[in-house]
């Protein structure tokens, strides 16, 4: 009965999304009040609706009703609760109703947030994002249903897949998706600013923190993913250039452009064209990465639903969806106007440059992932594209881009002269040299990769000093603390999110250069030593866990005679499916993480071990939430709340003027 | 204003290879066997060890190479098609047991059925490898010049034995 | 399990010591046999690398290229000696021919074009803005009307 209540509320869901997404549009085209006034409650009806669809599914799984199909598909009596929870999102119907939650979600965002919104504008949006639920709410109830019964019912389920039993993976969806959907609303965004015809300034910063707040969860979601893959996996790898990865990571680079560019045409009002363009294409990115990871065109790991039925509705959908914004953006884009001139050498034309290599890597992201779909496709062979072709493209692409990085901030508004940014940068630059040239030599060994890391996260360190510098020298103010604490909150936001960068790219470029990798036999009692770290194996128990069985290995790892960790690194066999798992033991630190995983049992109690000592490796992800709080602190920016109160009382056009001088 | 269209044409290209992109298997990956000659190799039999087989042993003829192992799901599936394709009589198959333990693999043949005129043993797949196998069952069709026409991954199906595998045949044996 | 012990028959007389064995006999083999299994596709479980698969095939390609490398075989026959029997789709690192020149001239192409019209884009906004441009107090004006007209209910 519950289930069915969920697939009513579904159907249910689906009819108010058809009103939400016609009614506020022709209301906004014809000036009906009444008409555009139906988008508030129908998007929180929807919320509502979609959360009870949740909430049904949800208690199938706790009830561990094996009637249900799906739930017989990805639960088992043994899975303990939290992860029979989580299996709401395991699968391919589920993670589809959780991308329609989110979707739901940020509506009731929005209406809540929106009250200085024109009411033309708030329908527009509101109307926009109930169309793309329109969209998914017919592809669940017709090809991807999550609640279809299952007769006569299983005496048990089939389980989760015991890669996803992982608290990593219960979080990682939910957080990709706020990401990948919140981008929606600045699409909602840009869809209405072409249709009312109202694409300026304002418009930029209205949608500005809401691109953030998404390229914030993204971040943090594409963090966890890679987390999660580094102690999943069991091979310490964090990043795989996987199919799947980079339709997340894609979304990521052009929603980063998109951030920048959303600051120029907020503060100068130049760049229009460009930025509903990039508005359009970041989300445009996140329905791909959904097409891509749920049609089975390319194989990933991840790639668990591969029904072309369901890849031909996704595709279908894409199409209208994103061939639709792109025709209205073909006829309306013409009529936008310029903005704010620059020169050639300024801050607006340096962020362009940045944009365009944002856009270019992600390009060639795109082209790698999709490059042996389409030789295939032309019936040109099959080939692999992987790990060697993207380091390969990338890295000459993104050095620029963080030598711009550190460029930017420094150069002025308008108009900006060489030879003077160079004389202000000279230091930095001076300083990153002698970096990149001698620190590897303290560390042990250079090598040009080394040096490049080096010399770009220093980069971007100084120059932050640099440009903190001057900007105290600048303010008024009798203490320094009082100057700094003036400083505006979307200026430290910026800081932090670029000192992320340069975070994880001083881990990228340590643990790359410097790991130590070690394959040993070891039998009871015998040791290993790497990187300084002596590791003595003590044998291996069997242990009993809810839905498998495990041997859990013993090891005892110290340095220089003192015991520094204890790690218990384990090899789980998940009994319903027949899969064995790596769960390999970690004890992390600031400086280095050591990795310890179970390989094949030998005769004798020996074990076949792989241990890794990896120095810094835990500022790739430190770096990505470094990110992702200067996202947060730049949201929190007065400017933004000002805003909404004066907007509110009608004068935006003075608090516009005032932001501009704090900023 | 054509500039502006750039981006719409840009997506709809994109949006083309996607469709034809669907209808492709990406698992499947063609073998760059085909229309070389068969790798030789000489394995014991399954069912009289001390004697070998070779491909050489089938030269003259068409015949099918197929290669299973009795803990492989996908063989069970095939093997009615394989039974009723031996019964026939069409073409002769030839079974590679890879790495596979003799004695389940004979115990399996006893339960299921023998389509093969002879088996050979792969125990330890070093033939398998040079004949690029990664996934068992596959299926190799070979002509009378010994030479690989047409190589199936995974189960063989009605339809593309009839479709593709038994009209092969006849024209090789034609020639 | 079987591949393990098989790499143990390997091992001249496993003694007990204290300090655990490399599980390669040979350090030497197994420093290029990484170098080149990073770089290749495991078949079976497609999105791994040879380096890192447990796949039963995978332990048979890498015992395979253990002989070759003690064969001292060049990297380059080793990978041959794989395409020969998969095709390219074993290397991660696409073969440069005429199909995949457009994969690895692509980003610099990509970027060629997105300078080009950068440079262009700019260049028509310089002409546009010197015929008739506003001045910063004028445009911030005509900002202020526009807001206005937005933000009362149309």
């Amino acid at each position: 009965m519950i289930p069915e209540v969920g697939h009513f509320a579904l159907i249910l869901a689906l009819c108010v999304g058809i009103v939400q997404g016609t009614l506020p549009i022709l209301g906004a085209a014809k000036g009906n009040l009444a008409w555009m006034r139906v988008a508030r409650p129908a998007a929180r009806s929807q919320f509502l609706l979609i959360s009870l669809a949740c909430a049904c599914l949800a208690y199938a799984f706790a009830a561990k009703d094996f009637s249900v199909l799906y739930v017989a598909a990805n639960a088992n009596s043994q899975l303990p609760l939290p992860y029979r929870l989580a299996a709401v999102w395991g699968a391919h119907e589920g993670s589809l109703l959780l991308w329609t939650f989110i979707l739901t979600a940020w509506m009731v965002a929005v209406t809540i947030f929106s009250r200085h919104l024109p009411e033309a504008m708030r329908a527009r949006i509101l109307a926009v994002m109930g169309l793309v639920s329109v969209g998914f709410l017919s592809f669940l109830l017709s090809v991807s249903n999550p609640f279809e019964r299952l007769i006569p019912a299983a005496t048990d389920g089939r389980d989760l897949n015991p890669l996803l039993q992982d608290p990593g993976m219960v979080l990682h969806p939910p957080m990709l998706y706020m990401g990948y959907v919140g981008f929606s609303v600045a699409f909602a965004f840009a869809i209405a600013a072409l249709l009312g015809g109202n694409l300026d300034s304002s418009w930029a910063r209205w949608s500005r923190p809401w691109t953030t707040v998404a390229w914030c969860f993204l971040t943090v979601g594409i963090a966890l993913g890679s987390g999660w893959a580094y102690y999943e996996l069991g091979w310490g790898g964090w990043w795989f250039w996987d199919p799947v990865e980079n339709a997340s990571f894609m979304p990521w680079l052009a929603g980063t452009a998109l951030i920048h560019s959303l600051a120029v045409t907020d503060k100068r009002g130049s760049f229009k064209v460009w930025t509903v363009l990039l508005a359009i294409m970041t989300f445009s990115l996140s329905l791909l990465g959904t097409f891509l990871v749920r049609s089975g065109v390319l194989t990933s790991v991840h790639a668990f639903a591969t029904d072309p039925k369901r890849g031909l509705f996704i595709l279908a959908f894409l199409t209208l969806v994103v061939g639709g914004s792109l025709l209205l953006y073909a006829w309306r884009a013409p009529r936008v106007g310029l903005g704010g001139g620059f020169s050639l050498v300024s801050r607006e034309s340096l962020l362009l440059a940045n944009n365009v290599l944002l856009v270019v890597a992600m390009g060639s992201v795109l082209l790698g992932t999709l490059y042996p779909l389409i030789l295939d496709a032309l019936g040109l062979g099959k080939i692999s594209v992987g790990p060697p072709y993207f380091d390969a493209v990338f890295v000459p692409l993104m050095t620029p881009a963080v030598f711009l990085m550190g460029i930017g901030p420094i150069a002025r508004w308008k108009k900006a002269e060489l030879p003077e940014l160079g004389i202000r940068v000279r230091w930095a630059f001076g300083i990153s040299l002698a970096t990149a040239l001698l620190l590897p030599l303290v560390l042990g060994k250079w090598t040009p990769l080394i040096g490049l890391g080096l010399l770009l996260a220093t980069w971007i360190a100084t120059t932050a000093l640099t440009n903190l510098r001057e900007r105290l020298t600048r303010l008024p103010g009798e203490s320094v603390f009082s100057r700094l604490t003036s400083l505006p909150r979307s200026y430290w936001g910026m800081m932090l999110a670029h000192g992320g960068v340069a975070i994880f790219i001083v881990g990228v470029t340590l643990v790359k250069g410097y790991e130590v990798e070690q394959d040993v036999r070891m039998n009871i009692g015998e040791t290993t030593t790497i990187g300084g770290y002596t590791f003595r194996f003590d044998g291996a128990q069997e242990v009993r866990g809810p839905n498998y069985m495990a041997a859990r290995g013993t090891f005892h790892v110290s340095k220089n005679g003192q015991e520094v960790a204890r790690l218990f690194p384990e090899k789980r066999l998940y009994t319903v499916q027949n899969q064995t798992m790596t769960e390999a033991a970690i004890d992390s630190g600031i400086f280095r993480d050591l990795y310890v995983s179970l390989g094949e049992q030998l005769e004798g109690g020996a074990w076949s071990v792989r241990l890794y000592h990896k120095p810094f490796v835990d500022w790739i992800w430190g770096g990505c939430l470094v990110m992702a709080l200067g996202g947060a602190v730049a949201i929190a920016d007065r400017r933004y709340r000002f805003a909404r109160r004066e907007e509110h009382q009608g004068v935006s056009a003075a608090s516009q003027a005032a932001g501009q001088k704090v900023a | 204003m054509k500039r502006f269209l750039l981006p719409l044409i840009t997506f709809l290209l994109l949006v083309g290879f996607l469709a034809v992109g669907l209808r492709l298997d990406p698992r499947e990956v063609p073998s760059p066997l085909v229309g070389k000659s068969a790798p030789e190799f000489s394995l014991p039999q399954l069912h009289e060890p001390e004697k070998v087989f070779s491909p050489k042993d089938a030269a003259g003829k068409v015949w099918l190479l197929n290669v299973w192992a009795s803990w492989c799901g996908g063989c069970k599936d095939e093997h009615p098609l394989l039974m009723q394709l031996a019964q026939g009589g069409e073409v002769p198959i030839y079974g590679m047991d890879y790495k596979d333990r003799p004695e389940e693999a004979r115990a399996w043949l006893r339960q299921w059925g023998n389509p093969y005129r002879v088996t050979a043993v792969d125990e330890t797949g070093r033939v398998g490898i040079d004949y690029g196998v990664y996934g068992v069952p596959e299926t190799y069709v070979i002509d009378r010049s010994g030479a690989i026409r047409y190589k199936q991954i995974g189960p063989l199906t009605e339809e593309v034995v009839t479709r593709t595998i038994l009209p092969l045949v006849k024209e090789l044996q034609d020639k | 399990m079987t591949p393990w012990l098989f790499l143990l028959l390997l091992i001249p007389g496993a003694a007990v010591a204290d300090e655990a064995k490399p599980l390669a006999d040979n350090p030497h083999v197994e420093a290029r046999l990484k170098a080149l299994a990073v770089e290749l596709r495991c078949l079976v479980c497609q999105n791994q690398t040879l380096a890192d698969s447990n796949a039963p095939l995978a332990e048979d390609l890498r015992r395979e290229v253990r002989v070759m490398i003690a064969k001292n075989m060049s990297d380059q026959d080793i990978l041959a000696f794989l395409v020969t029997r998969y095709g390219d789709f074993v290397l991660y690192r696409p073969p440069l021919k005429a199909t995949t020149i457009l994969l690895w001239g692509g980003p610099f192409l990509l970027l060629v074009v997105g300078a080009v019209s950068m440079a262009i884009a700019l260049r028509r906004r310089q002409k546009k803005l010197t015929d008739g441009s506003l001045s910063e107090e004028e445009r911030l004006r005509v900002e202020r009307l526009l807001n206005h007209k937005d933000s009362s209910p149309a």
